[in-house]
């Protein structure tokens, strides 16, 4: 694999949109250079622009300024019959898979074979080995309404690699698909990349996709991007404050404590093994100020006490009190001098 | 009683007519108003060849069509229907009208079919380096099979009424008979026998258009 050379070179790319309230600018001054071989992440909250960024890659939005350049050629300089042929070096997936509902799913795989005029004897070949790959090559007659989420997405990128594509694009390709199926496809997109070299672009709103298999990743917030960088190192060392919001997620929240609401916690002896106040925190969903601790271990039971500070919030308060007071755990109000 | 053996075979032969002049009609219909009805789906802003100045024009000239009443366009095509068949009396005579009548409405139907089809398959097929051509005949018009034939279920049942109207300017079938005996002499147990007739050939022609989508159509498990 030849990491390093850009396949894919953004340059000032930018894009509005004219609508009936005026000019949207939907993606500006856009510089990423995508390297041959790489997972490629680009996240970003709805509305960020990543949906439009992926779709100029392949030019199905036509950028309105700055340019794309796939392997050398920039994009914007190709009759449209140069730009369909470079469209069959980029694979692309969806959200909603976007399969022919009224071809079955051998047919659908064959479908971008049958655009680029190959033969159809050769094309049911390919098309078979594509979907013994990604694990469906006994469900060839079955039409994509008999199939799962998961299985309609395994057979949209067998479709998306049949015309064997140098790129694939993924537009949250498993957004709308439950955790386990979201695993076992972002594992299959990592072997395609492994074992085919495929140069693969993650477009997503989920941090846990870009972890899993992204090499490197670009931030986009308000149409432009944020940060660019190794997802290790964005991970341990977000500079933007969309990437600390992505990568912490709620928790950067903002919570106002109230500088009076103390409470004292006893632990008069329950099992050290129980984790008291994490517990309290991921049932309440809030979070809790530690003031002050003093516990110990004394074979196997806690003593001791806490002090643990409260939002101001009223009704996060009483979610916390109420929590305390059915896991048995005695506690009191404390002034700030008390402590 | 009226229904002796000539007045059953001029009924029978008022089927044949019937069905000639519906389903010769809409052949021709739809020969003209499927291509119409592309042009005005592709053609659209947000399709896939956007012109929208030649969209605006053809849906003003399908909809200035279509609010002439039927027996003023019969009227106005009379020349043109001698031209053609080379008389304005009987069956064939009433197929160029008829045609002509249908084609628009045949056009926003086969319209409102293809606005079906999911965008994001289109843009799937466009993601591959379909052609507009290629979308069209590969892409728009297999997936919105199932809802072309009922929108054709619709138009000939549409067509058939319109044949029967026919019948008041010497067009033939049952429409013709029914207007003939009943209106003219009436003959009612004729008229009706006839109106009969022509509910059963709609209920047939609809459900025949249903059967057929339903059955054809793969988003059904």
């Amino acid at each position: 694999m030849d990491a390093g050379s850009p396949i894919i070179r953004m340059v000032d790319l930018g894009k509005a949109f004219q609508t009936s309230n005026g000019v949207i600018q939907a993606l500006n001054h856009i510089n990423l250079d995508i390297n041959a071989g790489e997972i490629f992440g680009i996240i970003g909250l709805s509305g960020a622009g990543k949906s439009t960024l992926v779709r100029c890659i392949n030019f199905l939005e036509e950028p309105t300024s700055g340019e794309v350049i796939f392997e050398g050629q920039p994009l914007s300089k190709l009759t449209s019959a140069q730009l369909r042929e470079v469209r069959r070096s980029m694979g692309m997936i969806f959200q909603q898979f976007n399969l022919l509902a009224q071809r079955n799913i051998l047919q659908n795989v064959c479908f971008p074979m049958e655009i680029a005029g190959i033969k159809r004897k050769e094309a049911v070949g390919r098309a078979k080995e594509l979907l013994d790959m990604v694990g469906l090559g006994d469900r060839c007659s079955a039409y994509p309404a008999q199939l799962s989420g998961g299985q309609k997405q395994r057979v949209a990128i067998a479709r998306a690699l049949a015309t064997s594509p140098k790129v694939l694009l993924c537009d949250e390709a498993t957004s709308a698909l439950d955790p386990n199926t979201t695993k076992a496809i972002l594992a299959l997109l990592k072997q395609i990349n492994k074992e085919l070299g495929i140069t693969v672009i993650v477009i997503t709103h989920e941090m846990s996709v870009i972890e899993s298999i992204c090499d490197r990743v670009a931030i986009i917030d308000k149409s432009q991007i944020a940060e660019v960088g190794k997802v290790s190192e964005i991970f341990s060392e977000p500079k933007s404050r969309i990437g600390r919001q992505l990568i912490l997620g709620d928790a950067v929240k903002h919570v106002d404590f109230g500088e009076e609401k103390m409470y004292r916690i006893l632990f008069d002896g329950r099992s050290s093994n129980e984790p008291v106040i994490s517990n309290l925190v991921l049932a309440c969903k809030v979070p809790v100020n530690i003031m002050y601790a003093a516990t110990k271990d004394l074979h196997g039971t806690a003593v001791g006490q806490m002090i643990i500070q409260v939002p101001e919030d009223p009704e996060d308060a009483a979610k916390v009190l109420r929590y305390l007071q059915t896991a048995k755990v005695p506690f009191e109000e404390v002034g700030r001098n008390d402590i | 009683m009226t229904f002796d053996a000539a007045t059953i075979q001029m009924i029978g032969l008022g089927i044949v007519e019937t069905l000639y002049m519906t389903l010769v009609s809409s052949l021709i219909a739809y020969i003209i108003g499927i291509p119409l009805g592309i042009i005005l789906v592709v053609t659209d802003k947000d399709g896939i060849k956007p012109i929208p100045k030649l969209q605006a024009t053809l849906g003003l000239i399908i909809n200035l069509m279509r609010s002439v009443p039927f027996l003023i366009l019969m009227i106005v095509v009379l020349p043109l229907t001698r031209y053609i068949v080379g008389t304005t009396l009987g069956s064939t005579a009433v197929i160029p009208p008829l045609a002509f009548a249908a084609a628009p409405y045949v056009a926003r139907v086969v319209e409102s079919s293809l606005r079906e089809v999911d965008y994001g398959v289109i843009e799937a097929a466009k993601s591959m380096g379909a052609s507009t051509m290629q979308i069209i005949l590969k892409v728009l018009l297999p997936e919105a099979k199932p809802s072309l034939l009922v929108g054709a279920a619709l138009a000939v049942t549409t067509i058939l009424g319109y044949s029967a109207m026919a019948g008041f300017l010497g067009g033939g079938g049952l429409g013709a008979i029914a207007i003939n005996y009943g209106y003219y002499r009436g003959v009612k147990d004729i008229m009706w026998a006839a109106v009969i007739l022509l509910v059963i050939i709609v209920q047939i022609l609809q459900e025949t258009g249903m059967r057929l989508s339903k059955k054809g159509d793969k988003r059904i498990r």
